[in-house]
């Protein structure tokens, strides 16, 4: 018999019972739903974790001390500095995989413009070479040089919110500010970063030479360092520029083999690599779940065709009396479920485009620093698709055989 | 070379602690273009021959030839597609699809028919409708049809796909004697105008005696093969050995007296 009258006839009884179909396919379009919208957010957690980590830096490697009592904000005030900015200067020049390396020394406090007051996330010290480490720019003005690092020189950078919070109307480059009544001059403005992984607005930053929060606002050595930030050339060559800062700090700082380091480095793929896994195992365990409202779905179908076979069993004698074989019928009753479930896959799918949307939109509004994407792949729908017509074969394959192999003249008899 | 051709047709079911014969041996052979009427008391095995006849059904044993071919060796879509072609049912509760238009209902073997376009399969089915005078009732479906208009939607269904044999099973048994009487007519017709080969049972003498030729069947043999109805009437009424049931053959282990009833 043709496909097409096929499809007609199934289509034909659906409509006769529009409620219980509707019912019955009820468990696909949640299943299909839970599908769609749980690999589409989990698609959106995996871009937003990798957007992030390609905001913060690519290849990033930070090294700090260890194996010391005291933070390290407060590290260098009397004890002897562990990592230095030679350090940092050593392994920029020194190890071929090293792209760039910067020193960081944190300070925190208030910041005064006018008579407006402002007190920043973050306020750090760094080299010339850290907007190249963090993978960042200027939208306006120029960066420290080399001159006002050894000079100490009272300059400074600041982020948009910076900018937002203290100057309001005027231009902010060749302003000063006040940092615990020294003054600065703002020589340059950041592009926009938005929000780091945890949330945190990374443009709430103020950037000084490192040498100049060293000796004017911490009163310590020039030399004093908490962190020294590293970016590799390329992705496959952190272990190797790992290894080789390795190397050089043991022989920098004199730690005969098999002492324990007084430093420690870690990079930001490892970090990336662990958020993948979460975000990766989060999708599976979502997706498994959907998976399973499927099997329920499927087993709901199941469970209506064999309804339907049994109520329609005299017209299946009367189909077959007239000439239909068991083939026949076995399509008819195959092609009803699977249609079933696809019409429920289709109806899930559109569901799942919704809530996904609705869920990021939701996510976006309580994290207003995250732009937390929506991911709707045409993939996705073909799998919505596939999957749920698969399910519909397996499902309703049992009830269209046995429809298949009844006896004509029993079927004919069935009251 | 008759159009149908039974020799020592058997049919057993096998109930497990019993088997019912309900044909022992039939022998019998049909020419094309006759009338047969089936009659014969309740439980004789006329349906099963019926059956049989119409491909539905397997004989336990014997040999069916129709139009020369066995029957009896067909695979199950052999004898689908003999169903499809050459032979057109009747019931006695009509068994049309619900809430289907009777236009539907008539086309519905031409689906099952290869090669038959959607414009010819309505063409023939509203062709067939007119025959039995139902033109006007194309669209309606059997819940908004009378009882005879039901079986007239029936029969059409059984000729649409221009078969030889008509069979039909009772087809007057839920009708009053009226439109019976339309109903035969309509068959009495099919017979001598387009010479098709009817075979049909019922209880009803008046029926019967319509018929050219009658089969009196009595547990489950042919007991009266005649063209004289009086004769056939005679068989009918004459003292048979019980109630003319299908024997129920006891297994051999079992002491006659504790024979069990088939359901
Ligand atoms: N599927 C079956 N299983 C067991 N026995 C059966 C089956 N079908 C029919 N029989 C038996 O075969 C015998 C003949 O039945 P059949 O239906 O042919 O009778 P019938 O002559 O058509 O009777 P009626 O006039 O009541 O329709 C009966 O004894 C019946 O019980
Ligand atoms: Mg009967």
């Amino acid at each position: 018999m043709h496909l097409l009258i096929t499809l007609r006839i199934a289509l034909r009884a659906l409509r006769k019972n529009k409620l219980r179909a509707t019912l019955t396919i009820l468990g696909v379009v949640i299943g299909i739903a839970a599908v769609t919208a749980m690999v589409s957010i989990g698609q959106s957690a995996s871009d937003l974790v990798q957007g992030q980590f390609e905001a913060l830096g690519t290849n990033v490697i930070v090294i700090f001390s260890s194996g010391h009592r005291r933070g390290p904000v407060q590290q260098g005030q009397g004890a002897m500095p562990k990592l230095t900015a030679s350090d940092s200067e050593a392994i920029a020049t020194e190890c071929p995989a090293v792209l760039a390396a910067s020193p960081i020394v944190g300070f925190g406090g208030q910041v005064v413009y006018g008579n407006s007051n402002w007190r920043p996330r973050e306020m750090v010290g760094v080299g010339i070479d850290y907007l190249t480490v963090r993978n960042w720019s200027l939208r306006h003005g120029g960066f420290f040089t080399d001159r006002d690092i050894t000079s100490a020189a009272k300059v400074c950078v600041i982020g948009r919110t910076i900018v937002a919070k203290l100057f309001q109307t005027t231009n902010p480059l060749g302003e000063t500010i006040r940092i615990r009544n020294i003054p600065f001059r703002i020589i340059g403005i950041l592009e926009t970063k938005g929000a780091n992984l945890v949330g945190e607005d990374q443009d709430n930053v103020i950037m000084m030479p490192h040498t100049t929060v060293a000796k004017r606002l911490r009163h310590t050595s020039f030399e004093a360092v908490d962190v020294i930030l590293v970016s590799a050339r390329a992705n496959d060559r952190m272990s190797e520029a790992e290894n080789e800062i390795r190397q050089l700090l043991f022989e920098r700082h004199n730690i005969p083999p098999g002492e324990p380091a007084d430093f420690e480095v870690k990079n930001t793929t490892e970090i990336a690599k662990v958020l993948d896994i979460i975000t990766g195992t989060m999708t599976l365990l979502l997706s498994s779940i959907a998976g399973i409202s499927l099997v329920v779905g499927g087993v709901g179908i199941m469970n209506i065709m064999l309804v339907s076979v049994t109520e329609r069993t005299r017209e299946i004698g009367v189909r077959m009396a007239v000439g239909a074989r068991g083939g026949d019928i076995l399509r008819q009753f195959l092609i009803e479920s699977v249609l079933l479930a696809m019409i429920g896959g289709l109806m899930g799918f559109a569901l799942g485009v919704g809530l996904s949307v609705g869920l990021t939109a939701i996510i976006n509004t309580f994290m207003n620093s995250v732009k937390w994407p929506t991911v709707i792949s045409i993939p996705a729908a073909v799998l919505a698709i596939v999957f749920s017509s698969a399910v519909g074969i397996v499902f309703g394959f049992y009830p269209a055989w046995r429809a298949s192999k009844l006896d004509p003249i029993e079927a004919l008899r069935y009251e | 070379m008759p159009l149908i051709e039974l020799s020592d047709v058997w049919k057993v079911y096998d109930l497990g602690e019993v088997q019912v014969e309900a044909l022992r041996g039939v022998s019998v052979s049909i020419e094309r273009g006759e009338y047969v009427a089936l009659m014969g008391p309740s439980g004789s095995g006329k349906s099963t021959l019926m059956n049989t006849l119409g491909c539905l059904d397997r004989p336990s044993r014997g040999s069916y030839l129709l139009d020369g071919e066995e029957v009896c060796d067909m695979s199950l879509a052999a004898r689908a597609r003999l169903r499809n072609r050459r032979i057109g049912f009747v019931f006695q509760n009509f068994n049309l699809l619900a809430r289907t238009s009777a236009l539907e209902n008539v086309e519905l073997p031409l689906l099952y028919s290869r090669g038959v376009s959607a414009r010819q399969r309505r063409r023939r089915a509203a062709e067939m409708l007119e025959k039995v005078g139902l033109g006007d009732r194309m669209d309606h479906h059997p819940g908004q049809l009378s009882g005879g208009q039901q079986q007239r939607v029936a029969i059409a269904r059984a000729l649409v796909n221009a078969p030889s044999i008509l069979m039909a099973d009772e087809p007057t048994g839920n009708l009053d004697s009226q439109t019976s009487r339309e109903v035969i007519q309509i068959l009495r017709e099919l017979n001598t105008q387009a010479a098709i080969t009817i075979i049909l049972v019922t209880h009803d003498q008046a029926i019967g005696r319509h018929a050219r030729r009658t089969l009196v069947l009595r547990d489950g043999t042919i007991v009266e093969d005649t063209a004289d109805f009086a004769r056939a009437l005679a068989a009918l009424h004459a003292e048979g050995d019980g109630d003319g049931e299908a024997h129920v053959v006891p297994p051999p282990h079992l002491p006659v007296g504790q024979v069990q009833q088939p359901r």
